[in-house]
């Protein structure tokens, strides 16, 4: 796509912050949420998940389920075909196991009846004979020689011989001469991390209704970040047509990456198909915790050098990441985040991912960066504090900036890593004074963010509003921030446009609404879109007027002569010309398709003051403030809404979220009582500071901002409270018992 | 020609190397040539890769022009949240 030289545009609508389009239906309870949905004849799913880690399943009898009164039909692995390529086959496996059960909690049978009571009765009435094998949870101990092996045969070319099994792949990033680096520098730290695997958290459990004809047509209503992505995985897995299948996304209560894959679809349309009516699947809590996708969680090794000036003469890092029991590419990306803050000459990353018994790892804002990234800061703030240095002041001399040949290998265009440091040097927060007990800590963040696959469609009604048809669940506001585009570019008023989420049937293929695709690639399109719209009303109003389509212009919603030569005409306004379109031509639409590149990759800072109860390891977050930059904030409300959700969701991660199994390789914690996110008590008010450093890839100058905010805080919470406890902190999260084992441990 | 860089864990396919020059003046010519120059990116490849432009991310535009003054890096296919 077209690099913009230089976007100098005054903007009328983007920028300001009027209501939400969907603020009313979510307050007043008339919004459609994934369980929401119904249908006549409907019938009840509940998915019979294994109690062992990991276990071979030797047999599952389902006569008695099926004799049951009021049970329409019962599925099992054997019911779907595996597809061939590696991707879509572990996505079926996790829906449902085939000869193996590979975590606690992974499906083995599922049932559809004609109540909930009847269906879970059922499931009791199947029963599966299993032969209970070891299993393995920690990816340290996956990775030795002669652990348990989760899968065999599934290393990719690049795994090196002779190492467990369990290994899937391998990746190396960096530059320079590393042991000339360190040769020059006067201090060096070496640290290992380890960090627990956390859920994305959405308040929504996963819920879809699904309906297969007779003719092998079906209908999908589920919540989603990806219809399009839902319809191709589950026509491959139940070897369907992609054109059979019309997937609707519901209302989404929050996906965080989480909802960007299937887990109950496919169980839900074969149980369709074979009962011949229509069957709902809701999760329960404890299924979202067990059989939806955590993070990977990590053990990195970290060494950095550096100067008693504060310059970093090398980095290297040695990331271990588990994405449960299957192969998983989330180390490649831990890996080329974790030193992108930094200009360096010597750098270096190493990443594996092995296989545990854990559910499939599932995205979660930017997946893989806030582990590495949280592990190279923490030693960067060691050794500021090893060698007397401002922390603020480091990251400014080693900061990356235009021309930096990054640590993953491309030179930087414009980034913003700079301007959001400056500013947080600039802000009264950063020389705030600190009591007893407290610190401070700052972390930087990094993500790539990417554009993808999009189609909009704007139409005009004869009243002269406008409706936007696009393909992407709204996550984070951008219905609004799409309308709000759309109006800018049209020059008509934000309340004359409506944004919808359309069906799988009634629009082209769209990426799933993530990478912090949305705004940047559906914004984009629905601009260009606007202007084919607005190309064929300048075509209309000539033909009306006589003269020539080049004599005519667009200026604040309305077609104008463009100089004196072309005539003396009144403007027509949008509403006008919509309005005679019956006469001129017909309906007036507008379209565009594009894969988006240009997306710009994005940084952040977050600054955070916490204090830690020496008595109980208790650590509360006083002052936190987040610095980033959006190239343009289309609606800041929603801009500050991603920056202040990432730190809080990042406090969590931080101080209290994590998968805690038993001996027995069982999720021991698999609801909100004992899995604690943070809750509005646990906080401060969340500061944001947006910076708009106008990204070149797109008309607007717009970047994503959705992943971002999620990296920086693990390091940055991490750092503070290393410094308000007086020891360093090496594992997430930092619960109590945690700090307090720390604190003893240092005398 | 066009100079390539390849992340660490690619030079195993090319002999060591961590640059490499093909004969390319697109995305998808560069991806075609670098599979059968050196058959073990092959898989790779298959699996998905992103190509840095002048330190911009494609992911899949095989008609993006590649001249021999860009820088262009490979890079592991993106996936987000």
């Amino acid at each position: 796509m077209t690099r913009q030289d230089k976007i100098t545009r005054a903007f009328k609508q983007v920028g300001t912050r009027p209501p939400r389009p969907d603020g009313i239906d979510k307050v007043t309870g008339r919004a459609m949420y994934g369980a929401d949905m119904t249908a006549p004849g409907m019938l009840w799913g509940k998915v019979l998940r294994s109690p062992h880690a990991h276990a071979r399943i030797r047999s599952i009898d389902t006569s008695a389920a099926e004799a049951l009164e009021g049970v329409k039909a019962v599925v099992t692995g054997a019911d779907f075909t595996l597809p061939e390529d590696d991707f879509y086959r572990d996505v079926a496996v996790n829906c449902m196991a085939q000869d193996a059960a590979l975590y606690d909690g992974h499906a083995v049978a599922a049932v559809a009846a004609v109540s909930e009571a009847v269906a879970k009765a059922a499931l009791k009435l199947i029963k599966v004979e299993y032969e209970v094998l070891p299993h393995v949870i920690d990816v340290d101990a996956a990775m030795t020689t002669g652990a348990p092996v989760v899968q065999p045969g599934r290393a990719y070319e690049n795994v090196p011989e002779g190492m467990s099994e369990n290994v899937t792949s391998h990746c190396e990033f960096g530059h320079g001469d590393l042991a000339a680096g360190f040769a020059k520098a006067d201090v060096i730290v070496e640290r290992s991390f380890r960090t627990a695997a956390t859920h994305q958290g959405y308040i929504e459990p996963h819920a879809c209704l699904a309906s297969m004809g007779g003719d092998g047509r079906a209908d999908l209503w589920c919540c989603t970040q990806g219809q399009f992505h839902v319809r191709e995985v589950c026509a491959e897995i139940l070897g369907m047509e992609s054109s059979q299948l019309r997937v609707t996304a519901s209302e989404i209560g929050g996906g965080f990456g989480g909802k960007t894959t299937v887990f109950i679809e496919p169980v839900a349309l074969a149980l369709s198909r074979k009962a011949g009516r229509p069957v709902k699947i809701v999760m329960k809590r404890d299924e979202v915790f067990r059989a939806t996708g955590p993070t990977v969680h990590s053990s990195i090794d970290v060494k950095i050098g550096m100067t008693r000036d504060g310059r970093i003469t090398a980095g290297e890092a040695h990331l271990r990441y588990s994405g449960g029991a299957f192969p998983c590419g989330t180390v490649d990306m831990g890996a080329q985040s974790a030193f992108a803050a930094y200009d360096l000459d010597a750098v270096r990353t190493f990443g594996w991912n092995a296989m545990t018994n854990r559910p499939k790892e599932a995205a979660y804002r930017a997946p893989g960066a806030p582990q590495a990234i949280y592990a190279v800061e923490s030693v960067v703030d060691e050794l500021c504090q090893k060698l007397g240095l401002d922390p603020l002041d480091v990251r400014i001399l080693n900061a990356a900036r235009k021309g930096t040949k990054s640590a993953y290998g491309p030179t930087f265009d414009e980034i913003g890593l700079l301007a959001t440091l400056e500013a947080a040097k600039a802000h009264p927060h950063y020389t705030a004074p600190l009591g007893p007990n407290q610190g401070r800590g700052l972390s930087c963040g990094f993500w790539f963010n990417f554009g993808g696959n999009t189609c909009v469609t704007m139409n005009l009604a004869f009243d002269g509003t406008v409706t936007i048809t696009e393909g992407n669940p709204d996550i984070g506001g951008s219905r609004a921030s799409i309308s709000l585009m759309a109006a800018e570019e049209l020059g008509i008023p934000y309340d004359k446009v409506r944004t919808i989420v359309a069906d799988t049937a009634s629009i082209g293929h769209n990426d799933i609404t993530d990478g912090s695709r949305v705004t940047f690639s559906v914004g984009l399109a629905a601009i260009e879109a606007a202007r084919d719209a607005i190309a064929k009303m300048c075509a209309r109003v000539a033909k009306i007027w006589g003269i020539d389509p080049d004599a005519v212009e667009w200026k604040d919603g309305a077609v104008h002569p463009s100089g004196p030569n072309a005539g003396k005409f009144p403007p027509m306004t949008l509403a006008e010309i919509a309005a005679t379109s019956p006469n001129t031509g017909g309906p007036i639409a507008g379209h565009y398709e594009v894969n988006a590149d240009g997306a710009g990759v994005s940084f952040g800072v977050h600054l955070v003051d916490v204090e830690v109860d020496p008595e109980t390891g208790a650590t509360k977050v006083l002052r936190y403030t987040v610095f980033q930059d959006a190239g343009k904030a289309v609606h800041p409300d929603y801009v500050e809404g991603q920056m202040q959700g990432g730190a809080v969701q990042g406090i969590g991660w931080a101080l209290n979220e994590e998968y805690i199994y038993g001996e027995d390789g069982r999720l021991q914690n698999p609801g909100f009582l004992d899995y604690r996110v943070p809750v509005a008590s646990d906080l401060p008010e969340i500061e944001t500071v947006i910076l708009e450093i106008p990204n070149p890839g797109h008309p607007y100058g717009v970047r994503g901002v959705g992943e971002t905010p999620i990296v920086p805080p693990l390091a940055a919470i991490s750092n503070a409270v290393s410094r308000a406890a007086g020891v360093r902190l090496t594992e997430l999260p930092m619960s109590p018992p945690r700090i307090l084992k720390a604190l003893s441990a240092q005398g | 020609m066009v100079k390539v860089l390849l992340w660490g864990s690619l030079r195993s396919a090319t002999g060591g190397q961590a640059e490499v020059e093909v004969d390319a003046t697109t995305f998808k010519e560069l991806l075609d040539r670098l599979a059968e120059d050196y058959p073990g990116l092959r898989p790779q490849i298959e699996r998905g890769v992103s190509l840095a432009l002048d330190g911009v991310i494609y992911r899949e535009a095989w008609f993006t022009p590649i001249g021999p003054d860009n820088e262009v890096v490979l890079m592991p296919y993106m996936t987000g949240g």
